[in-house]
């Protein structure tokens, strides 16, 4: 039996609608008799009852159509949303999304903000700095990484995310829609690159993205997310089938 | 408990992006790092000119007095106006990876504190060339700094907090550093200027920014002590509030990405 790394039960996720509190609107509103103030209180469920558990080592893809909760379900993985029922449970395992773009600052060179990204994922200075070289080259930035990151056109942005969270290795990794990075040649490369990531026994991975090719060819388990709910779960061949069907 | 694991697992992080912060700035502009100099220098010149040229008002070492007020208020009020947006600004941050969000306040803290220093080595050399007096009293004023400080951050975390769901809280906060500004006393001592000894004490007393900058002068300038029953209050107030605006942050940082 191996080692569970990702328990997920129940998981609720609701995005409250709320219309940002202006007090120049607060006060007009009382000559207005508060004519704007219905419909404040509007929730949207983006995850309703998800559940499933990945073993260590496993891949999970994850599908469905644009506003189905894929990317709330894996910002939710990494902890930027607390459920607002049921429970994540990752075992302590170190996690990292790879998404496009770890949140970089515009002003700062890319150095400076490889640093930054990697220090908020929880990497210690000394070991990116230890990786560092690997990071720049592997992004292909040349002289670029000493300039402002909000100098880079969109292609080198996403190579340099990705280069960041490929190289600096967590024991969770997710990845929302990343096989698309840059030109033809890089993406050749992170499809390898993140290849072999995923190779490694000891990583559990969770993707995202609609790409079925890829899905098939990476995972070992997809989940199909239709509108909050878990639709399928189970063999990639299977359900990407089902999914395809569906789509048509 | 959980603020304090935090901050230390994340000061390095505050520490690098304050450091890289200021980097930036640098960078991008001429004389760089002068204008952290020349910036204060010159506000001190145009406000010791007007009052003490026009509006005839004097104190001992009055360059001087105004700097020291102009600085210690500076690290308030750049501090609390970044504070109202901070979340919105970093959003590419927060919505991408977990990190405490009282980080980012320290992280603009750090910013200020460090153009403040600047302005500090300039205090110094003047209170050279005036000749102050200088005594071990002047020590107080990093006590009295570190009550800025934690006064600071209790107030700008909750500022923080309400300037993800109120739109125009900008606004408000704009106005409230100019009154709060006019009624701190930079440019003149509140306790020779305000005859009136209720109006003194509560205009002293009751504004902690006030308090403390008199009391940064007494110990710089005047050699006299502060008043101590004041300061200890002052310290457990911005303690107190610092532990709800924290308590307040966590309980609903997650919320923040859906706002904003």
């Amino acid at each position: 039996m191996a080692e569970i790394a990702i328990t997920v039960d129940n998981l609720v996720l609701r995005y409250r609608r709320l219309n940002n509190y202006s007090i120049k609107r607060q006060l007009l509103s009382f000559r207005q008799n508060r004519k704007d103030g219905k419909g404040k209180t509007g929730t949207f469920e983006a995850l309703k009852g998800v559940s499933f558990e990945l073993e260590k080592g496993e891949i999970l893809g994850i599908i469905g159509k644009n506003g189905s909760g894929k990317s709330t379900m894996l910002r939710a993985l990494a902890g930027i949303f607390s459920p607002d029922e049921g429970s994540i449970d990752l075992h302590g395992h170190g996690v990292s999304l790879l998404a496009i773009g770890v949140g970089f600052k515009g002003d700062l060179t890319g150095r400076e903000n490889i640093f930054l990204s990697g220090m908020l994922l929880g990497f210690t200075k000394e070991y990116i700095e230890e990786k560092l070289d690997e990071i720049i080259e592997f992004a292909e930035l040349g002289d670029f990484i000493e300039y402002p990151v909000r100098t880079y056109s969109s292609g080198m942005h996403s190579k340099l995310a990705f280069s960041i969270t490929a190289i600096l290795e967590a024991d969770i990794m997710l990845i929302d829609e990343v096989l698309s990075v840059g030109d033809e040649r890089f993406r050749k490369k992170s499809y390898e690159k993140m290849k072999s990531l995923i190779s490694n026994k000891d990583r559990t991975v969770v993707i995202v993205s609609h790409s079925i090719p890829t899905l098939q060819e990476l995972c070992t388990k997809v989940m199909w997310l239709h509108e909050g709910e878990v639709k399928e779960i189970g063999d990639p061949k299977e359900v990407l089938e089902h999914y395809r069907e569906f789509m048509k | 408990m959980r603020f304090f694991r935090d901050l230390k697992e994340y000061t390095g992080y505050a520490r690098y992006a304050a450091k890289s912060a200021l980097n930036a700035e640098v960078a991008g502009s001429y004389l760089n790092w002068l204008w952290w100099i020349f910036d204060p220098i010159c506000m001190m010149l145009v406000y010791t000119f007007i009052f003490s040229y026009v509006f005839k008002a004097s104190e001992p070492y009055f360059p001087i007095f105004v700097f020291v007020g102009l600085t210690m208020w500076r690290f308030f009020q750049m501090t609390l106006s970044k504070s109202t947006k901070l979340i919105k600004n970093n959003k590419a941050i927060v919505s991408k990876v977990y990190l405490p969000k009282f980080i980012l306040l320290e992280t603009e803290m750090l910013v200020s504190f460090i153009k403040m220093l600047f302005a500090w080595a300039i205090i110094v050399g003047m209170m050279f060339l005036w000749r102050v007096p200088v005594t071990p009293i002047v020590l107080l004023i990093i006590p009295l700094f570190i009550v800025e400080a934690i006064f600071t951050f209790g107030v700008c975390c909750l500022v923080m907090h309400f300037g993800v769901f109120v739109e125009d809280l900008d606004n408000v906060i704009r106005i409230a550093i100019q009154f709060i500004f006019y009624a701190t006393g930079i440019f003149f001592s509140i306790e020779t200027r305000i005859d009136n000894p209720v109006v003194q004490s509560f205009l002293l007393h009751y504004n902690p920014m006030a308090y403390i900058i008199a009391s940064v002068r007494r110990c710089l300038l005047y050699q006299t002590l502060p008043e101590f029953d004041w300061l200890i209050i002052w310290t457990i107030i911005s303690i107190a509030l610092s532990a709800i605006a924290v308590r307040l942050v966590y309980k609903y940082e997650n919320s923040y990405v859906k706002a904003i």
